[in-house]
């Protein structure tokens, strides 16, 4: 399994200082939340561990070799990433969608075959989209979007996965349903990191926390450790009342 | 509206052959009647005949010198445009691009209208056209690069404003030259196949082309849907931009070189195709070649039969069917 490292990280917010560095490696098996308020640069972060940023200082690594030294198709079939706007300026069906995942596994003159389209049916099915699989992407709903877009990075079958708001417009079934699919991931010797603002979901689903603040500072390091609520009021600059419900804490805003 | 489309992706190679070869089949039809027809009619027989080395002289040399060579420069140009248009839409993400979006005919006209004030042959015309084409490929590239990193929306209105600079630099040409050069240069301005007689080059051009963007199809796939997303998936983008920005180019320069600025083909053809087809590149892009080098073949044989003996210039046929089928296709898009 392929392992992603941060070592001495800062990444480039256009007009703020520095910060902390950042120097985590995301561990197979684990499941990480980053939570911070907007703006914070949680997707910056997101796409600075892709390789798709440069950071302002420092690198991140992929089993060892810098992601900037690395060629794109050696990154994709490790790294995977669910963003959280897409473009589809062209129509294309659920299924070419879903079967796109494929691409960093095929060589130029190779055609998707019936492997590959037995991945990316699967991978429908287990986003309950496959009924879907002969419609336009642009007449599908906001959530069944979302979770082509999961699909898709399911049919690409990544070590690791960056998910930016994985649960963005899904209902509530299918928000258990998708971080119960991304801590199965993680199970099975994965590693996941995810951009959330529902603490819940984090507090529920994830085993290591990042805090990403404003300023720059973060913290990280398992999830009962970091979702104290002093912090996380000054990470939002919101109070909170927390309770306890089926084993695992609740923050509520105060009115 | 649902529209069963054609699916690649589900059928594989296979999926490749039936489309392409009905495409062919029609491409040889139009072929054979654009040869046939014009102000002396060929018999299939006699054609038949010529085909095969016999035939008598006069249509051997009507077929062989004069009509065989203008329709397969027509074929050539409008595949040129057709896959020219295809991969700009692609580059700029925006379905409504086409060859001449970033000012490159406005370029190629500058450049032919100079020559042709000048006096000059119709080799320097083309080779004009080409340098002028160029030219303003580097500008438009050059100045969307700017201090930064160019995008597509910076690389299009850039391209769009320098296309109304070379607008205005044509009519000025216009205005100022003798009224007998007039003729020529509209003619030119709105696309003329009549002096067109060396296909040669345009058609290796096509189908190396062809076969050099077939590989890189499903990348193009993956760029169509953005290019963050497309770097995530693996592919190299930036590298992939400009080649596909200079090998479009190139076919434009090439096609407008040949026969003037003709409209529409670059615009619709994909179009056409991808309502049928589907969006897959590597169905697309061979099957636009096929299309719109059919499509220009056709044209161009209404163009000198319509009102014959006059020739009318062929891009006004293509604009005549281009601009109803487009806006029936918006017309009936969501």
């Amino acid at each position: 399994m392929s392992r992603l490292e941060a070592r001495e990280l800062i990444i480039d917010v256009p007009g703020r200082r520095d910060g902390r560095a950042l120097d985590l490696s995301l561990e197979p098996g684990q499941v990480w939340g980053v939570l911070g308020p907007n703006g914070a640069g949680k997707t910056t972060l997101l796409h600075t561990l892709a390789g798709l940023r440069a950071p302002r200082r420092g690198v991140v690594c992929l089993d060892g070799e810098s992601l900037a030294a690395l060629p794109r198709r050696r990154i994709a079939r490790a790294l995977g990433l669910i963003f959280q706007e897409r473009q589809d300026g062209f129509p294309a069906t659920v299924r070419e969608t879903a079967l796109i995942g494929r691409h960093p596994w095929l060589s130029p003159w190779q055609m998707e075959g019936g492997e590959d389209l037995q991945l990316a049916e699967a991978a429908l099915k287990r986003l309950d989209v496959a009924h879907l699989a002969e419609r336009l992407v642009n007449t599908l709903s906001g959530g069944e979007r979302q979770r082509l877009a999961i699909a898709t990075v399911l049919t690409q079958a990544p070590d690791i996965w960056l998910a930016d708001e994985p649960t963005n417009h899904l209902d509530l079934h299918h928000q258990t349903a998708t971080m119960a699919l991304l801590t199965e991931q993680a199970r099975t010797g994965r590693a996941v990191m995810l951009c959330l603002h529902d603490l819940n979901l984090a507090a529920r689903w994830c085993d290591q926390v990042l805090l990403l603040y404003p300023d720059g500072e973060m913290c990280w390091g398992p999830r009962d450790a970091m979702l104290v609520p002093s912090a996380l009021e000054r990470l939002y600059g919101q109070r909170l009342v927390t309770a306890e419900v089926d084993g695992a804490p609740v923050f509520v805003p105060v009115r | 509206m649902h529209v069963a489309r054609y699916s690649m992706a589900a059928v594989g190679r296979r999926g490749l052959v039936f489309p392409l070869g009905v495409l062919a089949l029609a491409a040889l039809a139009a072929l054979v009647l654009s040869v046939a027809i014009g102000s002396v009619t060929v018999t299939p027989a006699e054609l038949w005949r010529v085909t095969l080395g016999g035939g008598d002289a006069l249509s051997r040399t009507l077929v062989l010198e004069l009509r065989v060579p203008r329709a397969l420069s027509a074929f050539a140009t409008g595949g040129l445009l057709a896959l020219a248009g295809a991969l700009m839409q692609v580059l700029l993400r925006n379905p409504l691009a086409d060859p001449y979006v970033l000012g490159l005919s406005g370029g190629a006209a500058v450049g032919a209208l100079a020559a042709m004030l000048a006096g000059l042959g119709s080799l320097v015309i083309s080779g004009s056209a080409f340098v002028g084409a160029l030219a303003s490929t580097l500008l438009v590239f050059g100045l969307a690069q700017g201090t930064g990193s160019w995008t597509p929306a910076r690389l299009l209105l850039t391209g769009v404003v320098v296309a109304s600079g070379w607008g205005a630099v044509v009519t000025l040409m216009l205005a100022v030259s003798p009224a007998e050069r007039l003729p020529g240069m509209l003619y030119w301005l709105m696309g003329d196949l009549s002096y067109a007689r060396t296909p040669g080059l345009p058609l290796v051009l096509l189908l190396g082309v062809c076969l050099l963007v077939f590989p890189l199809g499903r990348s193009l796939n993956v760029l169509a849907r953005g290019a963050l997303q497309a770097v995530a998936l693996g592919v190299a983008v930036r590298p992939l931009e400009w080649m596909i920005y200079i090998t479009a180019s190139l076919l434009t320069a090439a096609a407008v070189s040949t026969a003037g600025s003709i409209g529409f083909v670059g615009l619709v053809v994909p179009h056409m195709l991808r309502l049928v087809l589907g969006n897959d590149q590597r169905l697309i892009l061979p099957a636009c070649a096929l299309a719109g080098g059919t499509l220009l073949m056709l044209a161009d044989t209404l163009a000198r039969t319509l009102i014959a003996p006059e020739q009318l210039p062929v891009g006004v046929i293509t604009a005549l069917l281009g601009v109803p089928t487009f806006l029936y296709l918006l017309y009936r898009s969501r």
